[in-house]
């Protein structure tokens, strides 16, 4: 049953792409409305990691434990926002990404103090935790049907807000000019706070969903990090389009890559990068 | 070319590491040799970021690489001779820069930045992941390289003083040669891209070409410290072509002050030093277990405060001595 197996492979390809975008789409945001590259986008992942395994300890439920992380996670995203982020708007890349950097050795140094260097694991819950039978030998896990459900529903609703409601049209419009959308009235300082803290929170989501899939490990968050900014490259900085079509190609190749071409599957996503940028160096929907 | 009062400054800063063999204990003389090797290093960062424009945060890919192919081309029971092991790291080393360069140099900006971390990182997976060379333990290179003719060894840098002083010596080659380039027409070029690339587009200059030549020479100066690097411990890990390492080179660049060719390297001597600060014990307790929040608050306060650097600083004073007089 050949084809069966291609058929899981290729979901667990989207899933982890629909994740990635989960990451990709704050730090694209952030950057298109803010002007900031953002290296510390993974230790929100990180901590949103942490944060389901901590709060699942104690809790004993991981839906309880992501209801509680949301607002950590928002309210650390503001915070770091009006502490940190808004003495780089008008700053050079350069310093963006050294200070952002700085953050890094902060958070994974703190993550050290708070939770030690050890790997964990968050157990799936229990509603979740069978899995559908595709044939006589194989099946899929249901919790992974589960979250790539949730990542979709997120993407859903995150292009409706952007198309549809006031926000929506204030987050292009500042995408688009800043300066223009400014002196048209918008309020920048307050939008990028929003912008912001949802981006973290979502990467935080995304670190709180994967935890039960993935191992909770001291340098996860960089990992997640540099594979986000392959998926940002590809699909044009700025684009949630692009970030969208980015990470699952990205998902795609990965797990295909670790399936049938294991020696270079670490190798490959960056090989699909460098082709994407010799065919267009802005990105697949980037702007010149 | 720095001013007179700077090039004075400068000297006595070299005599006072070059006294640093005679008095200090081998701790002090390998903690010196790193300050100057990471001088090297990000000195050659400061060529892209400070002169040419290019903002890379994969410039650890070349100082990593090049201390793996030495471990590669070194034998197991004798030293290699630099006469070969040398071209041979630094060829590499090129050899990555330019295909690496050629794809990463056609992107601007942000994408520069992702691009060039993108690819350290291809190489930081393929060491982490690969038997070639120890994978994620890193490998050793149990005779550090000599300087040979037939059997007459000239330079054994296993000989920690020597290591110190020819590294003391090669710095101040390549900043001599540096210098040089810069004040050469390729250097005029490449400080013009830096100000306005379509000006000097416009004045038919092939901009791409200069950005990708400028790049290849900083990777292999990169790719010598790198050599350097590796044969003061004799060891080499992935963690040397790890982002992390792109990531602190670019704070010495900034914390000496870019587009000075010297104070990348005053940034290493200092970034170093406030690292052994920092992991006192005696002086920060517990928390200097934890060193790395302080080494991330004093990046930040750089960032925020002192954006100007070092190397600014020293240009400010005696820019005003000269005044005065």
């Amino acid at each position: 049953m050949d084809w069966l197996f291609l058929l899981i492979q290729t979901l667990n390809g989207i899933q982890y792409g629909l994740l990635l975008f989960l990451i990709a789409s704050g730090l694209t945001l952030v950057f298109g409305i803010m002007g900031i590259i953002n290296l510390a986008h993974g230790s929100f992942y990180m901590i949103g990691a942490y944060l389901a395994f901590s709060f699942t300890q104690m809790t004993g439920n991981l839906f309880t434990a992501i209801l509680l992380g949301i607002p950590v996670t928002l309210v650390l995203g503001y915070g770091v926002e009006r502490v940190f982020m808004i003495h780089l708007y008008k700053r050079d890349h350069l310093h963006q990404v050294l200070l952002t950097f700085g953050l890094i050795l902060i958070f994974n140094e703190l993550q050290l103090m708070i939770w030690g260097g050890d790997p964990n694991g968050v157990p799936i819950p229990d509603v979740l935790s069978g899995s559908l039978p595709i044939s006589d030998t194989l099946s899929y896990p249901v919790y992974r049907i589960f979250l790539s459900v949730v990542c979709l529903v997120l993407a859903g609703s995150m292009a409706l807000v952007i198309r549809h409601t006031r926000v929506g049209m204030r987050v292009r419009a500042g995408a688009a000019n800043r300066a223009m959308a400014e002196s048209l009235g918008v309020n920048m300082r307050s939008l990028s706070a929003i912008v912001f803290s949802v981006g973290v929170t979502l990467a935080g989501v995304a670190g709180m969903l994967a935890a039960p899939v993935e191992t909770v490990y001291p340098g996860m968050g960089e990992q997640i990090l540099i594979i986000s900014f392959v998926v940002v490259v590809i699909g044009g900085i700025g684009s949630i389009k692009g970030a969208f079509v980015g990470a699952v190609a990205i998902g795609l190749v990965d797990v295909y890559g670790q399936v049938y071409l294991p020696e270079i599957a670490s190798v490959a996503v960056y090989g699909l990068m460098a082709a994407v940028l010799l065919w267009r160096p802005s990105g697949l929907f980037g702007r010149t | 070319m720095p001013s007179r009062n700077v090039l004075s400054a400068l000297a006595v800063l070299v005599l006072a590491l070059a006294v640093v063999p005679m008095i200090g204990d081998k701790y002090w003389i390998k903690l010196a040799t790193r300050m100057i090797v990471l001088g090297i290093f990000a000195m050659s960062l400061d060529l892209l970021v400070g002169y040419t424009g290019l903002v890379s945060f994969g410039h650890a890919a070349f100082f990593g690489l090049s201390g793996y192919v030495l471990h590669l081309v070194s034998p197991e029971d004798a030293a290699a001779n630099m006469a070969w092991a040398l071209p041979v790291c630094l060829g590499v080393t090129a050899l990555a820069a330019l295909v690496i360069g050629a794809l990463s140099v056609r992107t601007k900006g942000v994408y520069f930045i992702m691009v060039t971390l993108a690819f350290a990182q291809m190489l930081f997976y393929f060491f982490h992941d690969s038997d070639l060379a120890g994978g994620s333990d890193g490998a050793y290179i149990y005779f550090k390289p000599i300087f040979a003719l037939g059997s007459v060894v000239l330079v054994d840098l296993g000989g920690s003083a020597v290591l110190f002083y020819f590294s003391l010596v090669s710095l101040i080659v390549l900043y001599a040669g540096l210098v040089m380039v810069l004040r050469a027409p390729f250097g005029k070029v490449i400080q013009g891209i830096k100000v306005n690339e379509h000006r000097m587009q416009a004045l038919g200059f092939n901009t791409y070409l200069y950005k990708l030549v400028s790049f290849v020479i900083a990777g292999t100066i990169a790719g010598y410290a790198g050599f350097l690097f590796a044969s003061i411990d004799g060891f080499v890990s992935p963690e040397l072509l790890g982002w992390q390492e792109s990531g602190i080179a670019l704070v010495m660049v900034i914390l000496g002050g870019m587009g000075t060719l010297f104070g990348p390297v005053i940034g290493a001597i200092a970034l170093l030093g406030v690292e052994e600060l920092f992991r006192d014990r005696a002086l920060f307790g517990f928390i200097a277990a934890h060193w790395q929040i302080l080494m991330g608050g004093f990046v930040i306060c750089i960032v925020l405060f002192f954006a100007n650097g070092l190397g600014g600083l020293l240009v400010k004073i005696a820019g005003r001595q000269s005044e005065e007089r």
